[in-house]
């Protein structure tokens, strides 16, 4: 089975986000693809080892997003393709154009997909909704938040389960099918010393190409409001335990 | 006119389904046009008096429900189509849907299907008084940053993020008209439909505790959740992580919170050993009270949190436990080697 992982490059840092005049200021950040992107590489490493076949890596953006690439490459998938569309931010509209242009081309190439994953939302923009474009664009079912993927032998369609408030849903579709997965839905390996060096050796494909425009334009970011409190301090080690039980007595839930 | 997609549970319009309908109604109250609501039931039920009743106090004038023999069990395809018939035969000004994963669905299926922009999770959205024009914000990075946006279209669409409204029933309300809308839907359209569904117990769950104890690096393994658990039980609450203890095999994913794990809302969140990166911060901000229990006094969580004990998480919880065992003496047995604290054996975390 032929299976495209979409994956976005995104800032890694559990800091407090910076501002500056065009956003976020990622000088000095590192970046990495988003926990949920990584069970997606993880899943379709697995099905194709399984079932046999390939998994190509999609990215768009900056030409360093071909970093990320690498790591899906050493996790185990076989080529990557970058988009590249510069540093901006895309709108989610114009995101779904480019990746379904890109899918077009690679399926000319190579033969249809069976199976496209995505993220179930970007870190960074979350606009939850490139999957969904994209699948619509190219006629194929898709459903989101998936913790648990099960393709039948014949390959011909997939389970799929998703938590939901009340409990799990299963929902089943024809292949070629599109999922948005969450993480939780695998534990993603780390990379293999052979994988990294396979990775190096790699070359992405890149291309570029033009965006055009959708209807929703960011203006600016800013930081919420945050309640600024002063921290109590109970003490230090096991001699805070008393005043510890206080609080819990205080706040009625012991 | 604006269109509030409402979701139903059972009939009854839910909470965030509330806080839909009067960011559209004040959408259209600006605009000087009508409040319509579109809804999809999949409950099986078919009384439509105390739907319509609820609905005409949040101020609808008219109600469309879509019904189909294919749309009976969810499907994101047909609901997604069905949806977007019923708004291209409409032309609203905008759709308001809430952030849920199913609305949001559809939303995206609906937007994709008529290549009009959608605005996901927002907390405030400005109507202009005519034009096609909005200005709204939005919720990114799961909640540390706001972004400003406009949006320009025929048809705007927009969910908003649960809780940044105040629901409130109109002051005035008109006379409710009823209608089914019917779309032309075909089976043969590629989709995937919902074949099964569990519903889960009671029981104490991580996004329903009134107090959570998580773990990150700092427990150092596996085995040192153990004291952590052992005060979950003693307050009722239950027992979450930090990713990295997710990462490293320590804790089941359904124990993580944050960004990409479960948001928290607990009145005391207990935090050891977890230094507060944003991604987690997230997950736990929307608690009333944080404790947090650090070696670091510098570590972000910390500073935020409203009481701190510097200290190895190793030394201070076990203290905690001991101390509450203290003062609550008689109908808390002290567990015997091995065996929880409950007295039922292999309460062990399943990994
Ligand atoms: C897109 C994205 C999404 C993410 N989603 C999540 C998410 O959902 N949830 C999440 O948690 N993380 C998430 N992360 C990861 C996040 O950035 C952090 O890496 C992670 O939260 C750190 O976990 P930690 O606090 O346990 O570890 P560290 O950051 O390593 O902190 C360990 C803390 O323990 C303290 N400590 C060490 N030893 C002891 C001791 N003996 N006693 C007491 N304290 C001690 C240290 O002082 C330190 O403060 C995400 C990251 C990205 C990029």
């Amino acid at each position: 089975m032929r299976i495209l992982v979409c994956v976005k490059r995104v800032p890694a840092s559990g800091g407090a986000p910076q501002l500056n005049a065009d956003g976020l200021d990622v000088r000095h950040l590192a970046f990495t693809v988003s926990p949920h992107e990584e069970c997606a590489i993880e899943e379709a490493v697995r099905l194709v080892a399984e079932h046999g076949g390939s998994v190509t890596v999609l990215t768009v953006g900056p030409v360093e997003a071909d970093e990320q690439l690498r790591y899906a490459i050493s996790m185990g998938a076989d080529d990557g393709v970058l988009v590249d569309t510069g540093t901006g931010e895309l709108d989610p509209q114009a995101t779904a154009a480019v990746i379904v242009d890109a899918v077009g081309d690679l399926e000319t190439a190579a033969g249809p997909f069976d199976l496209m994953f995505f993220g179930n939302e970007s870190p960074d923009a979350g606009h939850y909704q490139v999957g969904v474009r994209v699948a619509v664009a190219t006629g194929r079912p898709m459903v989101g938040g998936v913790k648990g993927i099960e393709v039948d032998p014949g390959l011909s369609r997939v389970r799929l389960r998703r938590d939901v408030p009340a409990g799990v849903e299963v929902y089943e579709t024809p292949l070629p099918a599109a999922v948005a997965v969450k993480e939780g839905l695998n534990l993603p390996r780390y990379p293999s010393m052979r994988g990294r060096l396979r990775a190096r050796k790699a070359s992405a494909t890149v291309v570029r190409a033009a965006v055009s425009a959708g209807g929703l334009r960011k203006v600016r970011l800013r930081l919420p409001e945050e309640k600024q409190s002063e921290t109590v301090l109970l003490g230090h080690g096991a001699a805070a335990a008393p005043a510890v039980v206080d609080v819990l007595q205080e706040l009625e839930v012991l | 006119m604006v269109l509030a997609f409402v979701d139903l549970d059972a009939g009854s319009l839910t909470p965030s389904a509330t806080e839909t309908l009067t960011l559209a109604r004040e959408l259209a109250s600006t605009r000087g046009e009508p409040l319509r609501a579109m809804t999809f039931d999949d409950s099986g039920r078919h009384d439509d008096a105390p739907t319509a009743a609820e609905l005409t106090t949040y101020g609808v004038v008219r109600w469309f429900r879509v019904a189909h023999p294919l749309l009976d069990a969810y499907s994101p395809e047909l609901w997604g189509a069905a949806s977007a018939q019923l708004v291209r035969t409409l032309a609203p000004s905008a759709v308001v849907a809430s952030a849920g994963d199913r609305t949001t669905e559809v939303m995206a299926q609906t937007a994709a299907r008529l290549d009009l922009p959608l605005a996901a999770n927002c907390t405030t959205i400005t109507a202009t008084a005519s034009g096609d024009e909005w200005r709204l914000t939005r919720v990114r990075n799961g909640g540390m940053l706001l972004e400003d946006a406009e949006l320009v279209a025929s048809t705007a669409l927009f969910t908003v993020a649960a809780g940044a409204i105040e629901p409130a029933p109109a002051s005035v309300v008109g006379d409710l008209t009823t209608e089914t809308f019917s779309p032309v839907l075909d089976d043969t359209l590629p989709h995937a439909r919902v074949i099964e569904r569990t519903t889960r117990g009671d029981g104490v769950t991580l996004a329903s505790a009134r107090v959570v104890v998580s773990g990150g690096r700092g427990v150092g393994g596996a085995d040192g959740f153990a004291p952590l658990e052992e005060l979950a039980e003693l307050v009722g609450g239950a027992v979450g992580c930090s990713r990295v203890a997710t990462n490293n095999g320590w804790r089941p994913h359904r124990d993580q919170v944050g960004q990409t794990g479960t948001k928290v809302n607990p009145d005391l969140y207990i935090a050891c050993g977890i230094s507060g990166a944003t991604q987690h911060w997230v997950g736990c901000m929307g608690a009333k009270h944080i404790l947090a229990i650090n070696t670091d006094p510098d570590a972000p969580l910390v500073s935020r949190a409203t009481y701190a004990v510097i200290g190895d998480v190793g030394e201070v919880v076990p203290a905690v436990v001991a101390e509450i065992r203290r003062r609550t003496p008689s109908p808390l047995p002290l567990p015997a080697p091995g065996v929880g604290a409950d007295g039922h054996d292999g309460d062990r975390p399943d990994l």
